[in-house]
């Protein structure tokens, strides 16, 4: 300030900056709406063709058939999404028994008990598992953990099977779980630890009263990013279940709840929703006939249960939140 | 902080006249004890060869500027330096006649008996009464724990305030309510000796006072070591003052109105009058 007298420069700067400002706002703006207007196309396309299927084959056959055989040259064509179904939640439900408890224990341990110098080598190379293409997990199931399981536990599995399968989903979704789950852990207040050892608590005692439950939305929002990655892989399944659309025998159990032996599904091959897509596409496709409308179908249908499975997690969240 | 050489006083505030004195006319007996304590962060001396005895059933204030080892001295003591890597501790420290760095002694009994209010309030982001009954948990308690998780929260002068919500969050309260919570759940399990590491340095002067007047009421029943910076509040509440200079030297130990009024130490006065830290 050079003159006192003189009040300081407040007025508005030159319309340049002002016209640069909203140019970057509308930028970022633009990028933003591509996630959205995307998600928004696909949404539509998928109800559109999705409509198109269900006016031939009504919504209630689809939900409840359980024959599925949508290739019209084979006579007998069906559009049954239950073998389908099972076929994918035996691979979500048996991949997330492994990846859940592992992912968790590798999270704690990482976040609580591992040394600098330890987590600064275990990090690096457990993200190198989550990079590794699928592909390859699914031929390592194939060629490795089929014959294992084969050689030790189950002889009479075959070699297309939906439990090899499911342990490499299992597997691939490890990083993804423990990852996510030991940056919430990490971001729990120090503060907070050392309360709990200043009351004599072991470090087990710490990290399992006091980090988990202060971090526990995050931990499940990490368990269903892992079960919808695991709902949306293909290519570990194609490669190692092989790819029939195989209805287990169904048996009346107790209280008339029917029941599947989960030997029969977890040792056979078997088809999920993604794998019939794949089958689907790979075949002489043509717009508009009923196998290709059925495609949307089944992507409407997978979209809808991802969808469950992320209102159910927002639901958790907020419901076990512990804030810090 | 002006130098009122007229008074006897060495600081404008009154050194505390009432129950400190009658507590620190009676003997007592020692509570915990360092003999010959050197700590090393590295290479770097963080405590010079400190021996001092803490009287039972007392308040021990240690003041002194930033980064002279007070708080290091007073993780010696529960051993919550074990947690950093590169610190190492050589010499006794004792409680209950006890060297807590011998080899048998579990780390974790001994934080059972010697309980830790922190700098900045820090209540687990669980209920009230889970916050309470916490260390009564993990110590296997078998009594009636609301009963222990009442009389706790009136030991800390909170239950007047909290009983009517004891299942909401801790976190819910005002930062001077969230850190008398951190004393009830510090006091819960009944300890013997209970570590304050700037228990109101976090606070405004309505809270951090009623800390002080519920750290005067702890002083019956338990041993308290406090460390301060500031040293009014050392003089208001303590009955014994160790003051510790840059270097981790434990330069003066005695009476608190000894130390505020008539140190021996010239580094002592220069400190407590502000010259010096």
């Amino acid at each position: 300030m050079t003159d006192s007298t003189e009040s300081p420069d407040l007025s508005r700067r030159g319309g340049l900056t002002r016209l640069k400002e909203g140019t970057y706002g509308g930028l970022f703006a633009a990028c933003a709406a591509i996630t959205l207007l995307t998600t928004a196309a696909i949404f539509v396309t998928l109800l559109s063709d999705a409509v198109v299927f269900f006016r031939s084959i009504p919504i209630a056959e689809f939900l409840a058939g359980t024959n599925w055989s949508p290739n019209p040259a084979g006579g007998g064509q069906a559009f049954g999404i239950v073998p389908l179904l099972i076929g994918t939640i035996t691979v979500t439900v048996t991949a997330a028994f492994i990846s859940i408890p592992v992912g968790t224990l590798t999270a704690i341990y990482l976040s609580e008990y591992a040394t600098p110098n330890a987590r600064s080598i275990l990090k690096p190379l457990l993200e190198i598992l989550a990079g590794i293409p699928t592909v390859v997990y699914g031929y390592f199931a194939l060629v490795y953990v089929t014959p294992a399981l084969k050689a030790t536990l189950f002889p009479e599995m075959s070699t297309f099977n939906a439990l090899a399968a499911s342990i490499m989903v299992g597997i691939m979704t490890i990083p993804m779980v423990s990852s996510i789950s030991e940056d919430a852990m990490s971001a729990v207040p120090d503060e907070l630890r050392q309360a709990g050892y200043g009351l004599g608590a072991t470090k087990f005692e710490v990290s399992t009263g006091i980090v988990v439950p202060a971090s526990i939305s995050g931990i499940a929002s990490s368990y269903i990013l892992a079960v919808s990655r695991a709902i949306g892989e293909t290519m570990i399944v194609v490669v190692a279940m092989g790819a029939q659309a195989r209805m287990p025998e169904v048996q009346q159990a107790l209280f008339g709840i029917p029941f599947v032996n989960p030997a029969d599904v977890l040792l056979q091959s078997g088809m999920t929703i993604t794998v019939a897509m794949v089958q689907i596409t790979g075949g002489d496709l043509t717009g508009g006939t009923l196998p290709y409308n059925s495609m949307f179908a089944l992507g409407l249908a997978l979209f809808a249960v991802t969808l469950v499975m992320n209102v159910i997690s927002d639901i958790i969240a907020q419901r076990y939140r512990e804030e810090y | 902080m002006s130098n009122t050489t007229s008074d006897d006083s060495l600081i404008t505030t009154e050194v505390q006249a009432d129950s400190n004195d009658d507590r620190a006319a009676s003997a007592a007996e020692t509570a915990v004890a360092a003999r010959d304590l050197n700590v090393y962060y590295g290479d770097e001396r963080a405590i010079d060869d400190v021996t001092m005895e803490i009287p039972e059933k007392r308040v021990t204030a240690l003041i002194g500027p930033s980064g002279c080892g007070k708080s290091t001295f007073l993780r010696c003591i529960n051993r919550m330096n074990d947690m950093i890597e590169i610190c190492r501790v050589d010499g006794d420290v004792e409680f209950g006649g006890k060297n807590v760095y011998d080899t048998d002694v579990d780390p974790v009994a001994l934080r059972r008996k010697i309980g830790m209010v922190f700098q900045k309030p820090n209540p687990f982001p669980k209920s009230i009464r889970d916050n309470v009954a916490y260390g009564l948990k993990i110590q296997g308690f078998d009594g009636d724990v609301d009963k222990r998780v009442e009389e706790s929260l009136k030991g800390a002068a909170l239950w007047d305030e909290v009983k009517d919500q004891l299942d909401s969050s801790g976190l819910e309260l005002s930062g001077g309510q969230q850190q008398r919570l951190c004393i009830a759940r510090a006091i819960a399990p009944d300890p013997e000796v209970i570590l304050m590491d700037e228990p109101t340095s976090a606070l405004d002067p309505v809270a951090a006072s009623k800390i002080e007047d519920l750290i005067d009421d702890l002083a019956e029943q338990y041993t308290v070591i406090i460390v301060t910076h500031n040293m009014q509040q050392a003089a208001r509440i303590s009955d014994r003052t160790a003051v510790f200079l840059t270097g981790g030297e434990l330069v003066e130990y005695d009476d608190t109105a000894k130390i505020f009024e008539d140190p021996e130490e010239q580094r002592v006065e220069d400190y407590i009058t502000g010259k010096f830290g």
